[in-house]
């Protein structure tokens, strides 16, 4: 393998290519399908062992084989070669199978540019820290493997390690030139395949018993918000989602009619903005009741706030919301006739009760105090509910007693309905965590809730929160607090030592940052750091204006560093350039080997007549640069006398 | 051979470099680089076949420069107290008394060094390098100046044990003398024994004179470029795919030495580039292992080291 070739490939530069691949395939391994990360492993582990062996690579038909079964193999896995996790797949794939054809440098720089080119598709899956830190990392890794390649075989990996990570830092001002300056586009960085949206959890678009005590299993952040002024108390922080107003006996779905929303403000209302994770919905998730909506998004029937798409990546609102309002009190007869309907003959139980309780007190507001009086007594709260049968309202009420708020909403919601009062369920999240680190309220999966609202003549629509009747510390202080001890929770949420939780908030809060300041950085944030440099309405040929002149500022100090901290040239060896310039005019160059006394015997030789005269020039040149006293008069005298 | 101009100091040491030309006849160069590498304060090596001169060599700078002279022929069975010396009983006085070997000498020639035993070399090489000798649990200081010459047989390894790369890198210089060319031979046959005429030399200098000398060549001055230039050499030794391994430190002092020594018997008093590159071939050869065979490198990769470096 190690023959002196120009473009041969040194046996010793194998591994620096190994190390580079594993390094930007390996991330992969977390997200492709199981067979394919052990495939691309017995890969590299049969390059390695070719390399080790330093044996004959496997044939042209051989590795044309193993590429069509990987890629048949990844299209019986996603139906398509093509979007972002089989593209992504079937350059993994290539990595692996370059490893197996490396026989000369120029293959190593193949696997060097898929190497960049795979460093950038993590950034599909993952924006966040670690990862742009393991990618810098292995973007050092690669670049000094590309530099090891061009290097002799007796460089040192400490050299070669060092030169690649000089050049990246060099890099990065640049990088950061490009990043404030690049022109953006709205959404993501680059517009994604549409697989890339898949597997983000959050609330749905209808409620069955049980899906959100699955929801509450997670600590992932719904969204963060930060608040113009105090957060409010907990017990009004109810972020609105979906309202499910159709029940079908055990499923309970949104209406699609369009409906009017009359709203009247009571309290000043309060602002803030949230920052929302993507959830491939396209609600926002207020506080109630909304006021102020951003641009681009509407108020649904239901008071719900939508946005006008989904909102499939992380994304800001500044949105405004009265904590004290009176909804539609004026409702449209087929609403309110539409939110009394129960599915006939199911949950006689529940008809009874509902019928008892109206006999005994036709005001709708005592039948409430009735129902929220029947869960304080004898209803348990938990995330591990017993199974419920057909007429599951009934079934909870009388049977099980166990349940989570939604149970609770819909079994509230179903008796109202018995006794005649319009109710729909509410679901969105609850509450809160404010991070004491950057003072964020951060909401997680497992805040996630469901209430009721019942309508009231001259009222309107209400909220009443069963739970609340059940567990109070639920609203009060959370969900951990509100289970029974043993219950499962991610360990996240039940963090109660203050260290580790302090530690939790000091990461949320660098995420945070991350987020906001680094990820969300798009084009509104790029106008108004334009707008701060004095130019309020760039438009991108201003942009790229600006962009070449940062580049170009950004290469001339770069310049003036290199030129001010290289050595001055010595004054006699510029003299000493002068001479030579004369030689060059006669025909006679000088090797970069050449001594000045070897030229010298050289000249006298080929031009006797100028020989001696610039004998003279050497001589006084070697004693001015090599000798102990740098006379250089006489080294100008002698250069003058040149004929 | 250089300018006049450069050349400002007495060069005491043509009329050595003349007589010794006289006696071994068409080696100038080499002539040159042993005196140079005595005035370094090195030791040389000198590897070549039988019947070279090589023994005539010494004989002729010994009496030249006026040094006690003394020569061990290396075999195998020759054991480290034959070089070094021994004690033995006087029964006249009750006391032990130091018989001294032949290596305390002013110059000593070690004859087929690579014939001797490893033991028996490296009691050798330890009084080159620390110029005293250990017997007995004794130091005692060999005489100054002091120097080695030794010389080993290239061909017929049967039964020898070749010096490593450690011991070799004791030797500041290591050069080759070669067939003489035609008129030299022609010169050598008409004329009577070269060793007769050495014996018959009398020294220009007395020996005594020999250290302060070598503490004028050590001061010779050497200009910032110019240790640039060495730097680069070794530097280029050990990035180059020509070489197994560069040159040692130690090997870039000797290398500076070395070029101070040519510089003074040239009569400058300061070192160019040119002294660089006329002592590194003896300097750096025995030092750099050829990536290509197993031998030393050849006059060929030393030619291509110094085109692939500027002079700064």
């Amino acid at each position: 393998m190690s023959t002196a070739a120009p473009n041969a490939l040194d046996h010793r530069a194998v591994p620096w290519l190994f190390v580079a691949a594993l390094a930007t395939v390996a991330p992969h391994f977390e997200h492709q399908p199981t067979w394919l990360s052990v495939i691309t492993g017995l890969l590299f582990a049969w390059a390695a062992w070719f390399w080790w062996r330093d044996e004959r690579l496997p044939g042209r038909w051989l590795l044309i084989f193993i590429v069509a079964l990987g890629s048949t193999g990844i299209y019986i896995e996603y139906r398509t070669l093509f979007g972002r996790d089989a593209g992504v797949s079937m350059l993994v794939l290539f990595m692996a199978m370059k490893l197996l054809e490396i026989k000369s440098r120029r293959d190593g720089v193949v696997v060097v540019t898929l190497g960049y080119f795979l460093l950038l598709t993590h950034y599909f899956y993952s924006q966040s820290i670690p990862t742009g830190l393991w990618l810098l990392a292995t973007m050092w890794i690669v670049t000094a493997t590309l530099i090891r390649l061009h290097g002799g075989s007796a460089s040192q990996s400490r050299y070669t390690l060092r030169y690649g990570l000089q050049l990246c830092l060099q890099a990065i001002p640049f990088m950061l030139v490009l990043y404030l300056l690049f022109p953006r586009v709205t959404g993501p960085l680059w517009g994604l395949p549409q697989d890339a949206h898949a597997g983000r959890t959050g609330l749905s678009e209808s409620m069955t018993p049980g899906s959100i005590a699955s929801l509450a299993q997670s600590s992932e952040i719904a969204f963060r918000v930060r608040f113009e002024g105090d957060i409010p108390g907990k017990e009004k922080l109810y972020w609105r989602g979906p309202v499910l107003d159709q029940f079908d006996g055990s499923t309970w779905r949104p209406s699609l009619g369009r409906q009017a929303v009359r709203l009247e403000a009571i309290s000043a209302p309060i602002n803030y903005e949230t920052t929302l994770e993507a959830h491939n919905q396209r609600w926002l998730l207020s506080l109630d009741a909304p006021t102020g909506l951003p641009p681009d998004s509407t108020l649904g029937g239901t008071m719900t706030a939508l946005n006008r798409q989904p909102v499939t990546y992380r994304q800001r609102f500044n949105l405004a919301s009265s904590l004290d309002y009176r909804f539609n009190v004026q409702e449209e007869a087929a609403v309110l006739q539409r939110n009394k309907h129960v599915p006939a003959g199911s949950n006689p139980q529940s008809r009874q009760l509902a019928v008892n309780w109206l006999s005994r007190s036709p005001d709708p507001e005592a039948v409430i105090e009735q129902a929220l009086a029947l869960f304080g007594r004898e209803f348990f709260y938990t995330l591990q509910p017993p199974l419920l049968g057909e007429n599951s309202v009934d079934d909870f009420l009388f049977r099980t007693r166990r349940g989570f708020c939604e149970h609770y909403a819909a079994a509230f919601v179903v008796l109202m309905r018995h006794a005649g009062i319009p109710a729909r369920v509410v679901t969105g999240y609850q509450g809160g965590e404010r991070n004491p680190v950057d003072g964020y309220l951060v909401v997680r999966q497992s805040d996630a809730h469901a209430w009721a609202e019942v309508w009231l003549e001259g009222r309107g629509w209400v909220r009443v929160d069963p739970t609340a009747a059940v567990s109070p510390s639920r609203i009060e202080s959370g969900i951990a607090d509100a289970l029974p001890v043993g219950e499962p929770l991610p360990a996240l949420i039940q963090i109660r030592t203050n260290w580790l939780r302090g530690l939790r908030h000091r990461w949320e809060a660098i995420n945070n940052a991350w987020n906001q300041q680094v990820i969300g950085y798009d084009l509104q944030r790029q106008r108004e750091l334009l707008a701060s440099l004095g130019l309020p309405h760039a438009d991108w040929q201003q942009l790229a204006g600006l962009l070449a002149l940062g580049i170009g500022a950004l290469l001339a100090v770069l310049t003036a560093w290199g030129l001010y901290h290289k050595t001055r040239p010595d004054p006699a060896l510029r003299l000493w350039h002068k001479a030579l310039r004369h030689l060059a005019r006669r025909k006679v160059n000088c090797a970069p080997w050449e001594t000045p006394l070897d030229l010298a015997r050289r000249v006298e030789q080929e031009q006797p007549d100028f020989g001696k005269a610039f004998r003279q020039v050497v001589t006084a040149y070697l004693a001015a640069r090599y000798g102990p006293d740098n006379d250089l008069q006489k080294l100008r005298d002698a250069i003058a006398q040149l004929p | 051979m250089f300018g006049n101009a450069l050349s400002a100091r007495p060069r005491p040491f043509d009329a050595v470099l003349a007589r010794a030309g006289e006696i071994i006849l068409g080696k100038p160069d080499e002539i040159r680089q042993a005196i140079a590498c005595l005035l370094a304060g090195g030791h040389l090596l000198i590897e070549d076949l039988p019947g070279m001169g090589k023994t005539t060599l010494a004989h002729t700078l010994a009496r030249l420069l006026g040094l006690q002279f003394s020569r061990i022929q290396f075999t195998s069975d020759l054991l480290p107290a034959d070089i070094s010396g021994v004690s033995i009983f006087d029964r006249e006085k009750s006391e032990f008394r130091f018989l001294p070997g032949p290596v305390f000498a002013q110059l000593v020639l070690a004859d087929e060094i690579n014939r001797a035993t490893p033991k028996t070399q490296s009691a050798l090489l330890e009084a080159m390098e620390e110029g005293q000798v250990t017997v007995e649990g004794q130091s005692r200081e060999l005489p100054e100046p002091f120097f080695v010459i030794a010389t080993q047989n290239p061909a017929h390894q049967i039964g020898t044990f070749p010096l490593p790369e450690s011991q070799l890198d004791r030797f500041l210089m290591r050069i080759e003398l070669g067939y003489p060319d035609r008129a030299a031979e022609r010169a050598l046959l008409s004329g009577g024994s070269q060793r007769l005429q050495a014996a018959r030399l009398d020294a220009p200098f007395p020996a005594a004179d020999l250290p302060s000398l070598q503490r004028e060549v050590a001061a010779i001055h050497a200009a910032p470029p110019l240790i640039d230039y060495v730097q680069a050499l070794v530097e280029a030794t050990r990035q180059s795919p020509a070489f197994q391994h560069g040159l040692s430190p130690r090997a870039g002092l000797a290398l500076l030495a070395a070029a101070r020594a040519w510089a003074w018997l040239a009569g400058r008093d300061m070192v160019l580039p040119d002294d660089v590159q006329a002592v590194l071939p003896a300097v750096a050869r025995h030092r750099l292992r050829s990536v290509q065979g197993s031998g030393f490198a050849s006059r060929e990769d030393i030619a291509s080291l110094l085109r692939s470096v500027a002079i700064p």
